[in-house]
């Protein structure tokens, strides 16, 4: 769990007092608990690779069940920014804290549900030996679950630097994608037995590329929250092969 | 008298005229190094600012900041108070307003000004709405009837009080007040509208019914107000000022200086870490 450091002397009116402590508790509110949210979004895609990697589809049944957490705390979220929306008529950081906390949290539930998706891929191949050793797609899912640690530190300490540098790294979850992907057509031309398993693979890697995604359109909103500076980090690449 | 320096009229007022129409990216009003003092007390420090054609602008700050005295100043109305010392220029279309060789009643025809209580004469609604083209000499009474419908048509009030123009203007409602003073103000064809806090004594609906107003008027008029209310200024302005202390902290594009203000005292200003 990351915790936001105390960076919160911007309110602090410019002479010294504290002022609107109502509404700073409540905006601290909501991003402690994005960041709560995201790092359960983070474990559900840990644990849904690793159900897949074991071929344990009791654990993916469970992440599956989990999601429904982080849909909750999502709709929470979103409740609270639209109650102080339409009451506190926030301006300025504020607002661009809070448009960015609830884009975030949006970006953070469909991550949850690309890790559902995934335990959903596992309990379809209910628990069956791969037909090859799952080596690029743990590895996509360390890259992805690392530029979700990154966005979450950028996100809480205000540190746009980090927020742009870790949107390269999604280049290295596409490149594993189109690797992965050519892997398997080999496969699958070479024995058709395995297609229906392979297929879900593919699934998986695009669920893992979507995640990837998802993250640097995270970091995207940290450097409009922080800077106010609108920015596109990923110019999308064509998909598959090349 | 030196004859007045001819601030910008629009053709259909004074056909013939000579027309100095500010080019559309060309500033109305054009506020340089404007310092103003009452007694010993500076009010007003070194404000620089450019004002655009047919364009709204909210002038934003907390009580004393000395937002109305600059707006004030745009029609010299601090003329009228003793121990007013002003340096720096204004020049509204072109026009130096503070040369001693301008005509001040012929300024104030030409950048209206709407207050913050509503002020009708004690007289009809026509009266009301006449009152300032009679000054002007305006005596023909079809000429009279057309500018009273106008004025009151683009203030919105038309409708209400067609069927009783010669009723008191005091039988209106204090929103009704508030657009009669409007159609008075805008019943000369003022270049500038100055509007000090107009809606601070109204109601939600009225004050909606004003805002709709003055985004129907910045075809024809350039519009200042001075409002506390900041969302009011969000609402409304295309740029927006803010001051403290008398210095105009900051001045920009409305939608960028309260989503991306560039100063540190405007952000907390305006996100009511200070006030």
């Amino acid at each position: 769990m990351i915790h936001l450091p105390a960076w919160r002397g911007r309110h602090v009116g410019s002479d010294g007092r504290h002022l609107r402590q109502t509404f700073d508790h409540a905006l601290q509110q909501v991003e402690d608990d994005l960041l709560r949210m995201g790092t359960l979004a983070g474990q559900l895609l840990t644990r849904a690779v690793d159900a897949l990697a074991r071929s344990d589809a009791a654990a993916a049944a469970s992440v599956i069940e989990d999601d429904d957490k982080v849909d909750r705390l999502h709709l929470d979220i979103e409740r609270r920014i639209m109650s102080l929306l339409a009451t506190q008529q926030p301006m300025a950081g504020d607002l661009r804290t809070l448009a960015s906390v609830l884009a975030a949290s949006i970006d953070l539930e469909r991550f949850a549900d690309h890790a559902e998706g995934i335990a959903d891929a596992t309990v379809r191949l209910n628990s069956q030996r791969l037909v090859k050793p799952v080596v690029e797609i743990p590895y996509m899912a360390q890259i992805v679950q690392g530029m979700l640690h990154d966005v979450l530190h950028a996100s809480a300490r205000r540190d746009p630097v980090l927020a742009e540098a870790l949107a390269a790294k999604d280049d290295t979850v596409d490149a594993l994608r189109v690797q992965t992907l050519r892997v398997l057509l080999t496969y699958m031309a070479e024995n058709p037995r395995t297609i229906t398993q392979a297929l879900e693979l593919i699934l998986v890697t695009q669920h893992l590329e979507r995640a990837g995604d998802l993250v640097t359109n995270i970091a995207e909103r940290v450097i409009y929250m922080v800077t106010g500076e609108m920015r596109e980090l990923n110019i999308e690449a064509v998909g598959g092969l090349r | 008298m030196a004859g007045p320096a001819q601030v910008n009229v629009r053709p259909t007022m004074t056909p013939g005229a000579s027309i100095v129409a500010p080019s559309a990216a060309k500033p109305v009003v054009e506020v340089k190094d404007l310092s103003l003092w009452y007694d010993d007390k500076q009010a007003l420090r070194s404000i620089s600012m450019a004002v655009p054609q047919h364009q709204i602008t909210a002038l934003i700050g907390p009580s004393g900041c000395g937002k109305s005295t600059l707006l004030r100043c745009l029609n010299r109305l601090n003329d009228l108070i003793d121990g007013v010392r002003i340096e720096g220029t204004i020049r509204i279309a072109g026009v130096d307003i503070y040369d001693p060789a301008l005509d001040v009643t012929e300024l104030r025809k030409r950048v209206g000004m709407v207050f913050q209580k509503s002020n009708p004469f004690p007289k009809s609604i026509y009266e009301n709405a006449a009152f300032g083209p009679r000054i002007l000499g305006v005596r023909g009474k079809a000429e009279l009837d057309a500018i009273v419908e106008r004025s009151l048509r683009d203030a919105a009030l038309w409708d209400e009080v067609s069927d009783r123009l010669h009723e008191s203007a005091l039988s209106l409602s204090g929103g009704q007040q508030q657009r009669l003073c409007i159609a008075r103000a805008i019943a000369v064809e003022p270049e500038v509208l100055l509007m000090d806090e107009p809606c601070s004594a109204l109601d939600p609906a009225a004050t909606a019914r004003i805002e709709d107003l003055m985004t129907g008027l910045k075809t024809h008029y350039t519009i200042v107000i001075v409002t506390h209310n900041m969302q009011q200024a969000a609402r409304v302005s295309d740029q927006t000022g803010f001051l403290l202390l008398g210095e105009l902290i900051e001045f920009g594009p409305t939608q960028t200086l309260f989503t991306t203000p560039r100063d540190q005292r405007t952000e907390d200003y305006i996100t009511g870490r200070f006030g």
